[in-house]
């Protein structure tokens, strides 16, 4: 096994491109420098090269070390000059759309859904037999939404094939050329019924570039995503970024394949999920786009909110979320038509930053319901299988439990990681804590951490790489990194679930610190309260009031550890469901009772 | 001397003008290259491949899908007409027999045996793309569009709604901070591309649309006045293929704000003047701006006219403030200090300072925007 000294690893973003170096220093990896510089895939550049080369310069001159030799980064290693490796993700060029199709919209259309955006794409459009298009209205779709590639599915191994061979004859029909180049064929890759696959070449073998992988759905009851997963990533270097201004020349630099932004972040997620045993949600909100990866019961999930972000698409948030929930967030009487124009004008205009108070905290009430929503529709989606036939027994029948239900349990979550720039540079991390409550809403006990810079796409690739002799030094350089240099760990939040009125008690805590002091807590229905705690092991004993559950079920006492984090410990007593206060006067004053205990914002401009 | 980049809408009284003109599909130029072209002149043209019609025969004549072919009563790649018959069952001795009529003019393009699935795409449909603006042909792409150049002035605003429209220019306010009103738009105007200063409201549109007005220059808008002509909210930058008729170029931003003074000096100068204009928008990666140009007729010798140049703030140069507080001030850069500075909002950012009517002001340099000053 080979091992690292150092690694340069860029994003290469829509908008920037980031580059980092971690070196191995003292026995253990860190991330040294970070640079980054505007992308350049679009005129008149048009090569994706020069971004990248001015980020690396960026961290040359950080770290006085030397990492290009002309246009050239210079590997592996050697005393002060150079790296061992080079990897990169990439979202530019709106990085890779798909468009998917199953025969039955909610199993096999589904779970090509789950492929796709598993794989990091952005998922165009679901095609489904019986998703109520006429197959004219189908073929208009396919040829307005020019995809990247096209994922074909539907039947269970055996199955009847007329269905999914129906799909492939409209796609045929509609001859979908690909977004990017018009000398190449469009790759479609299909994972449906094996019976099938004669039929299916001879409809598509010719017009487009058909490859042919496991079924997606061999079985109703068992999903295959990973050879799909596999083949899109493989598509997406040979095709899609083949095409893209550049990428050939970056492909001939990296050391392992350039994987999609998305698709790197969220194998990063669910390794975390996986070396720690844990329930995890991970959120990265942009310009454009909020993406939200999670992991329940082993099972991986990630979702895109395709116009939900802050800058791109934030009056989006304003007309998905309506005006006033938007407004419910912000501890101000603002005029409406004011408020409007200014969020237009952050939609016209998305560089610009909040120079007042008022300006961001308008920010962050938009940012709470673009969060929110986001994460709608993710529990909608990250469900169990649908279809399955379930034995049942009496007692299931009382429950009435059923496939498809969302895999989401808050009350399971262990550790809500936050992403993006609203929540990595807000000026306070209290700040980045309360969004993260207050749109996700988690229940009993729940971790909270952000990005600190946004590395968890290199950190992602890094991870990722397949090489044996490098593959295991690069999976802990990006462990090590993401636990020592990117995660920020703000806290824990506990919050207790159940009916109780305003004042009631809810909850007794005794926390035992490291320091040998012991404190109590009492918290109230209504009442948020932050203790300060370092990130260090606490035990904790939870005392819930009657009919209060904070994790082991109604009236159930808890002894466990927590842990605190640069925010520390969040007791929110504002209940589940959380409501604000109707009438105005009494909403403003909440609001800025609970921004006073968490010390959100400066004494003199509270 | 400190220097910043700041974004920066181009307003450029005399430049060359390049617009590219691309078919969606390789088709067929019809210019040369050399060639001076008048707006409505078709440069290139091409033919989008039909719509496709699927007709389930094995359902419609209740035969298997693998009998469909022994069924069919037109030949594959033969024409076919609406209401034509498409397939048909033998019966029982000539009688009870099933069949099903083409629903459209078109080729038989596939019949399958698997699905009983029969293809029917109608005739293509022609695209055709015009030169857009008065100009000359200085590149042909092969099979794929051309590149019209001119001399003019080139000014992008900052949003926009409807496609390309033309016509003539006319300045109807006296200056910049005037309101466009209602009893300004007359029907003379009709075709014409018609000109604001500070604002336009919601009737004063309606009123220019049910003119025929060409299009609308204008500083401002209201946000929320957009959903009532688009029909619904507005939630990405993304416009151009609304049809409204009348197109409209915001130059400043949502709200009542002050056409800025070089864009107006310019396109009163240039009153009267044919003008064309595009609202198309996309504010994402790629960034499309609405735009005016204004083509020169007298000025033959491309290279003759300097190309302004887009230059980042130094000390001394005049900047508008795009983001509130100070949204629509227009001040003096009198400092770029190196260091991060903290704002109110506790935000640390990299600073300019402004001297805006005698005052100093420290304004992010991200929320500030260069107005071109030659």
């Amino acid at each position: 096994m080979k091992k690292l000294q150092s690694i340069l690893a860029t994003d290469c973003g829509s908008t920037t491109t980031k580059a980092i170096l971690i070196e191995f220093i003292d026995g253990e990896y860190r991330l040294r420098f970070r640079g980054e510089a505007p992308t350049t895939v679009e005129a008149p550049f048009e090569d994706v090269t020069r971004g990248v080369l001015n980020a690396v310069m960026e961290v040359e001159e950080l770290s006085s070390r030397k990492l290009l030799e002309g246009e050239k980064i210079i590997t592996p290693h050697k005393d002060n000059e150079g790296v061992d490796i080079y990897v990169s993700t990439s979202s530019a060029g709106g990085g890779l759309q798909m468009m998917v199709a199953g025969v039955v919209k909610s199993m096999s259309g589904e779970s090509a859904e789950r492929a796709a955006l598993g794989a990091g794409s952005i998922v165009m459009d679901v095609l489904a037999s019986n998703d109520g298009r006429k197959p004219h209205e189908k073929i208009t779709r396919i040829r307005q939404l020019r995809p990247d590639m096209i994922l074909l599915s539907g039947g269970i191994d055996g199955g009847t094939t007329k269905h999914v061979v129906e799909l492939a004859e409209i796609l045929k029909a509609a001859n979908p050329q690909p977004r990017l180049g018009s000398d190449y064929k469009l790759p479609v890759i299909y994972a449906g019924n094996n019976k099938a696959r004669d039929e299916i070449s001879k409809t598509l073998g010719e017009q487009t570039d058909l490859t042919i992988v496991e079924n997606i759905r061999p079985i109703l009851e068992r999903e295959n995503l990973n050879p799909s997963r596999d083949k899109i990533h493989d598509l997406f270097m040979e095709h899609v970024m083949q095409q893209a201004p550049g990428y050939n020349k970056l492909m001939s630099w990296t050391d392992a394949p350039i994987m999609p932004t998305p698709g790197a972040v969220g194998s990063l997620i669910e390794m975390i999920a996986e070396e720690e045993n844990i329930s995890v949600v991970g959120v990265d909100i942009g310009g454009a786009t909020t993406d939200i990866f999670s992991v329940f019961q082993n099972q991986f999930n990630r979702t895109v909110s395709a116009n939900l972000g802050m800058s791109y698409s934030i009056c989006n948030v304003l007309a998905e979320a309506s005006l006033k929930n938007v407004l419910r967030w912000v501890p101000l009487d603002m005029d409406e038509k004011e408020l409007t124009n200014r969020i237009g004008n952050k939609m016209i205009r998305p560089t610009t930053v909040p120079q007042s108070m008022e300006e961001l905290k308008i920010e962050q009430a938009i940012a709470r319901e673009a969060l929110r929503l986001s994460f709608i529709q993710h529990k909608s989606f990250a469900v169990n299988l649908k279809g399955v036939q379930k034995e049942r027994t009496i007692s299931d029948a009382f429950e009435q439990s059923d496939s498809g239900l969302s895999l989401v349990n808050m009350m399971e979550l262990d550790l809500l990681v936050g992403s993006g720039g609203v929540l990595s540079h807000a000026p306070r991390r209290e700040q980045s804590a309360r969004m993260l409550i207050d749109s996700f809403l988690p229940e009993g006990i729940t971790q909270l951490a952000v990005d600190s810079i946004f590395m968890m796409p290199q950190l992602g690739v890094l991870a990722n790489i397949d090489q044996k002799d490098l593959a295991e030094s690069a999976r802990k350089a990006a462990l090590e990194v993401f636990n020592k240099d990117c995660l920020i760990r703000l806290g824990t939040c506990v919050a207790p679930v159940g009916k109780a009125n305003v004042g009631d008690e809810i909850l007794s805590v005794t926390l035992a610190m490291q320091d040998g002091s012991e404190k109590q807590v009492i918290l109230h229905q209504g009442e948020l309260l932050a203790i300060p705690a370092e990130y260090e092991p606490i035990n904790a004993t939870l005392n819930p009031a009657k009919g209060m559950d904070v994790g082991a079920g109604k009236n159930e006492q808890i002894n466990t550890t927590v842990y605190g984090g640069v925010i520390g410990l969040v007791f929110d007593g504002r209940g589940r469901p959380f409501n604000l206060p109707v009438e105005n006067d009494k909403r403003i004053s909440s609001l800025n009772i609970w921004s006073n205990a968490m010390n959100e914002y400066p004494d003199e401009i509270k | 001397m400190a220097h910043a980049y700041t974004p920066g809408l181009k307003v450029l009284e005399s430049t060359s003008v390049k617009k590219e003109r691309r078919l969606p599909l390789k088709g067929e130029v019809l210019v040369d290259k050399g060639a001076d072209v008048v707006p409505e002149k078709i440069v290139a043209r091409t033919h989008l491949p039909g719509n496709v019609q699927m007709v389930n025969v094995a359902n419609l004549l209740n035969v298997d899908a693998q009998d469909v072919p022994e069924f069919m009563l037109i030949d594959l790649g033969k024409n076919i007409l609406k209401g034509d018959l498409l397939a048909e069952t033998k019966g029982l001795f000539g009688l009870f027999k099933s069949e099903v009529k083409s629903p459209v003019d078109g080729i038989l393009e596939s019949v399958s045996k698997v699905t009983g699935q029969v293809v029917i795409r109608e005739a293509p449909i022609p695209v055709e793309i015009d030169a857009y603006m008065n100009g000359n042909v200085s590149e042909v792409m092969d099979k794929e569009g051309v590149v019209i150049s001119s001399n003019g002035v080139f000014i992008q605003g900052i949003f926009g709604m409807g496609g390309e429209n033309r016509g003539d220019l006319r300045v109807l306010v006296d200056n910049r901070e005037e309101e466009l009103t209602e009893k300004m738009i007359s029907n003379d105007m009709k075709g014409c591309v018609i000109v604001g200063g500070s604002h336009i409201s919601l009737n004063t549109y309606k009123k220019a649309i049910s003119v025929g007005v060409a299009a609308v220059v204008v500083g401002g808008f209201n946000y929320h006045d957009l959903e009532d002509i688009l029909g619904y909210t507005l939630g990405v930058a993304i416009t151009g293929s609304e049809e409204i008729g009348t197109s409209l170029i915001i130059t400043e931003g949502y709200g009542k704000i002050p056409m800025g003074a070089r864009s107006f000096d310019i396109l009163k100068k240039y009153d009267g003047n044919f003008t064309s204009v595009n609202g198309a928008t996309q504010i994402r990666a790629g960034v499309i701006r609405p735009e005016i140009v204004i083509p020169f007729n007298d000025v033959d010798d491309l290279d003759s006219i300097v190309m302004n140049s887009e230059g980042g703030i130094t000390e001394g140069s005049l900047v508008r403030v795009i983001r509130s507080p100070y949204f629509g001030h227009i001040g003096t850069v009198t400092s770029l200090p190196h260091e991060l500075q903290k704002m109110e909002s506790e935000t640390m950012v990299r600073v300019a300072e402004v001297k805006i009517d005698n005052q100093d002001f420290v304004i992010p340099r991200a929320n500030l925007e260069m107005v071109e000053t030659s």
